[in-house]
C-alpha cells in the first residue's frame, strides 16, 4: 500500500478529554468527588397511602419516571464519607449542582428520637 | 486482657525505606497502644455529648463540622453529624465514656479492634496523603485538630491533622496491611523511618 495515513483522534479520547469529574459540596464534609457518593433516586416520588390498593398509584410510585431534561430533586448517600442521605438538586442535562442539604432535614424533621 | 496482635504483621519493618538516602521526608507509626471509641448522639444531645467527651479525655470539641481536639495521645474528632472518634491510651475508655454517657444521650462503639491507628509524620506528609485521599490536605483546608472521612480507593479511612505536618489515619483493621504496603510504596520517593 502506498500513501499515507491521516491520523485520527479516536472519539473515545476525545470524550475522554471533554470529560470533568463531578464534585458534591457534602453539607458536613465540604467539596468531595462524586466517586464518594452512591445515587439513591429519585427524590420528587411521593409514596401512597401504605392502607391503600390502588394498583395504578402503586405501579406509578414503584416504576414511573420523569426523567426531566433540566433540574431534578435526587436522593443520594454520601458513602464515603460522613455516610449521611442527602437531596441533591442537579441538572440532568449538565450535571450542575443547584442545592445540597441533608435528607433528614427534608423527610424527617420534627419527628421524636431519630437519630442524627 | 488478650494481647492485641498488630494486622501489620511481617509488613511492619523498622528501620528506613525507599529513597532515604536522600533524607528522611516521613516517619510512619502504628499506634498500638490506644483505645478507638465511637460516639454518636441522638438528635438534640450533641452538647451534652460534647460535654461527656470533655469530662472524660480533657478535650473540648468544638460543635462544628469536623472539628476536634488532640492533646498528647489523647484525640477526639467529629466526622459525621452527631458522631465522634475518641482515642485516648487508656483499656477503660469506653467504660468510662458509658458512665458519662447514658443511653438517653447517646451510644458508644468500641472501634479499637476493628480500626489500625497509624501515624504518618514529615514534612512531605499532605504531599503523600494526597496520593492517596482525594481531599485538600492544605492547613488552610484541613486545620489542626479537624478531623476527616473518607475514601481510598473506595476503602474508608478516618484522618485527623495532628500539627502542621502530622496525620492520625484509622483504617479498617482487615485493610491495614494493605493499606500500609500502599502508604510505604506511596512514601518510598520521599524516604520513609517505619518506627
Amino acid at each position: 500500500m502506498t500513501g499515507t495515513i491521516e491520523k485520527q483522534t479516536p472519539p473515545q479520547q476525545i470524550r475522554f478529554r471533554d470529560k470533568k469529574t463531578m464534585i458534591i459540596k457534602c453539607p458536613y464534609c465540604g467539596p468531595r468527588d462524586v466517586i464518594e457518593f452512591t445515587y439513591q433516586g429519585d427524590a420528587t416520588r411521593q409514596r401512597p397511602d401504605p392502607a391503600s390498593s390502588d394498583q395504578t398509584a402503586w405501579n406509578a410510585y414503584v416504576y414511573d419516571r420523569t426523567n426531566p431534561m433540566g433540574s431534578h430533586r435526587e436522593f443520594w448517600l454520601h458513602a464515603g464519607g460522613c455516610r449521611q442521605h442527602l437531596i441533591i438538586t442537579r441538572d440532568m442535562a449538565t450535571h450542575v449542582i443547584s442545592s445540597v442539604g441533608f435528607a433528614r432535614d427534608a423527610v424527617s424533621s420534627g419527628r421524636e428520637g431519630d437519630r442524627p | 486482657m488478650a494481647e492485641p496482635q498488630s494486622p501489620l504483621g511481617h509488613t511492619f519493618v523498622p528501620g528506613d525505606h525507599g529513597n532515604s538516602a536522600g533524607g528522611i521526608g516521613l516517619v510512619l507509626t502504628e499506634r498500638n497502644d490506644v483505645s478507638i471509641v465511637q460516639v454518636t448522639a441522638w438528635r438534640g444531645t450533641i452538647p451534652a455529648i460534647l460535654a461527656a467527651i470533655s469530662d472524660v479525655t480533657g478535650l473540648n470539641v468544638p460543635d462544628k463540622p469536623g472539628a476536634g481536639r488532640s492533646a498528647g495521645e489523647k484525640s477526639a474528632f467529629g466526622f459525621s453529624p452527631g458522631r465522634y472518634f475518641i482515642v485516648a491510651p487508656s483499656d477503660d475508655l469506653e467504660e468510662r465514656l458509658r458512665k458519662a454517657i447514658p443511653l438517653e444521650t447517646g451510644t458508644i462503639i468500641d472501634l479499637t479492634h476493628g480500626r489500625t491507628a497509624i501515624r504518618i509524620k514529615g514534612p512531605w506528609s499532605e504531599w503523600v496523603l494526597s496520593k492517596l485521599f482525594a481531599i485538600d490536605f492544605s492547613e488552610h483546608g484541613f486545620p489542626v485538630g479537624f478531623g476527616r472521612a473518607t475514601l481510598h480507593h473506595d476503602i474508608h479511612t478516618n484522618i485527623q491533622r495532628i500539627d502542621a505536618e502530622t496525620f492520625d489515619l484509622y483504617v479498617f483493621r482487615t485493610f491495614a496491611r494493605s493499606f500500609w504496603q500502599t502508604l510505604g510504596h506511596a512514601a518510598a520517593e520521599v524516604g520513609y523511618r517505619v518506627e
